[in-house]
């Protein structure tokens, strides 16, 4: 669902990654205070017309959208069963409205640049005792192995179809599991081999 | 130099490593044996990764027991699979890693990874996404990871065994111009000929140690 960066120069791609997710915190919360379907409407137009402002066409925001569509006509059937079609038409366009934001800021920044300013924003918090650092490095270690184990489960799925199995979730998910802890285990070999964490005080040792 | 003395390791009740003491003072060492003859377990105990069941390891005289961080300092490692040990999603920023734990400043890091990228010949990749390089490109990422923070030892677990031959051939070249000494697992006996010494493991011991082509002729036997 994190649309993949895309390399550009117009205005909102040099706009700084740190004011593009507080502009989205901001706009989720003034969402929230939007009840009249018109406004919403006005703001999902707003949203839509940064795309075209990005260099971005319409077609890249109903991509964005698609991954969310069960979920947003569920949401919309839901609430108009629950409490009428001005409630329900009112969070289908807020939700929408704040996944194209959404999709606006991913795809203007890079995942390094989105990286720098959460650390930035965060790094208060390290005076507070939070280890900043450790949760830097569980971003970026979720942004490099998300498209690795993508990548094991499509190797797993024909590797079964080539044996002529179905595929089903088990069957799927058991060697991906056991692929991933193995993996995981070797990743925390290298983290440590390379002096993560050293600075501080003396690396876990981790004897058996 | 690199000290075991009295060595043995142990997971749970089974013993890998039967004991051995042994010295490695050479430029270039190598480690070849059949799988599961403990090989990698010989390997992590050199940088701390491991604690030996019994006995020391020394690091240019550091215990790695009571000096873990600074032995980390000293020996790099490289793993077989590149995959499993490049940390951040793009290229630059992962040679940056090791500086960053080092709290060296952000100017210097950004000159010394621009040197690293160009000694490895990776400039032209820099804000490339880790996982869309080639095996080999991934493998000389790795490499550069780890001498950027000029380690004296580096220890090479496999680095070639899931490599094409070319870039087994360009790995093995990178090893060989190597300033830092390199202690290298492997299954290619071509990339340890002109190696200065030859450890051969087998069911947990050092069978033999001494020059290639005398370790390689024991190898081939033991392979029988
Ligand atoms: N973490 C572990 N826990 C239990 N046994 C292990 C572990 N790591 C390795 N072994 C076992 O120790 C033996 C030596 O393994 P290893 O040092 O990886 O050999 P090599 O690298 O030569 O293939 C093998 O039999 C292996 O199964
Ligand atoms: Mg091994």
């Amino acid at each position: 669902m994190i649309a993949a960066y895309r390399p550009g120069t117009s205005i909102v791609h040099r706009l700084p990654a740190g004011a593009k997710i507080v502009g989205l915190a901001m706009a989720g919360t003034f969402l929230f205070f939007v009840a009249n379907v018109a406004s919403l409407v006005v703001c999902l137009l707003a949203v839509l017309a940064l795309y075209p402002l990005a260099g971005l066409s319409l077609r890249d925001a109903l991509a964005t959208l698609r991954p969310l569509f069960v979920i947003l006509v569920i949401l919309v059937l839901a609430h108009a069963w629950l409490n009428g079609w001005e409630v329900a038409s009112g969070s289908g366009l807020r939700l929408a409205a704040l996944v194209l934001f959404a999709g606006i800021v991913t795809l203007t920044s890079s995942a390094s640049a989105m990286m720098g300013a959460i650390e930035t924003g965060l790094s208060p918090l390290g005076r507070l005792g939070v280890d900043v650092e450790k949760i830097s490095l569980a971003l970026s270690l979720a942004l490099r192995f998300i498209p690795m184990i993508a990548a094991v489960g499509a190797e797993v799925r024909e590797a079964q179809r080539a044996r002529g199995l179905d595929t089903s979730l088990v069957a799927l998910a058991v060697p991906l599991i056991v692929r991933t802890l193995k993996m995981g285990e070797e990743i925390a070999d290298a983290i440590d081999a390379r002096g993560f964490g050293t600075t501080r005080k003396d690396g876990p040792d981790r004897s058996t | 130099m690199i000290r075991f003395s009295g060595v043995s390791h142990r997971f749970g009740e089974r013993e890998v490593l039967t004991p051995f003491s042994l010295e490695l003072a050479e430029r270039r060492i190598a480690v070849i044996g059949a799988n599961g003859s403990g090989k990698s377990t010989f390997a992590r105990l050199i940088n701390g990764l491991l604690m030996p069941s019994a006995g020391q390891v020394w690091v240019d005289d550091l215990d790695t027991k009571s000096n873990g961080k600074a032995v980390r300092g000293l020996v790099g490692f490289v793993f077989q699979n590149p995959d499993n040990q490049i940390v951040y999603p793009v290229v630059e920023e992962d040679i940056a890693f090791g500086l960053k734990n080092l709290k060296v400043e952000k100017g210097e890091i950004a000159g010394r990874v621009a040197a690293s990228l160009a000694r490895f010949g990776l400039s032209h990749l820099a804000k490339e996404q880790a996982h869309r390089l080639s095996g080999g490109e991934k493998q000389m990422l790795a490499i550069a990871g780890v001498t950027i923070t000029q380690p004296r030892y580096i220890v090479f677990d496999e680095p070639t065994t899931l490599l094409d031959l070319r870039n087994k051939r360009l790995v093995a070249r990178t090893i060989d111009r190597l300033d830092e000494t390199a202690i290298v697992i492997t299954h290619d006996l071509d990339l340890i000929a002109d190696f200065d010494r030859v450890l051969v493991f087998e069911e947990g011991r050092i069978d033999f140690d001494g020059a290639p082509r005398d370790a390689i002729a024991r190898y081939l036997e033991l392979m029988a």
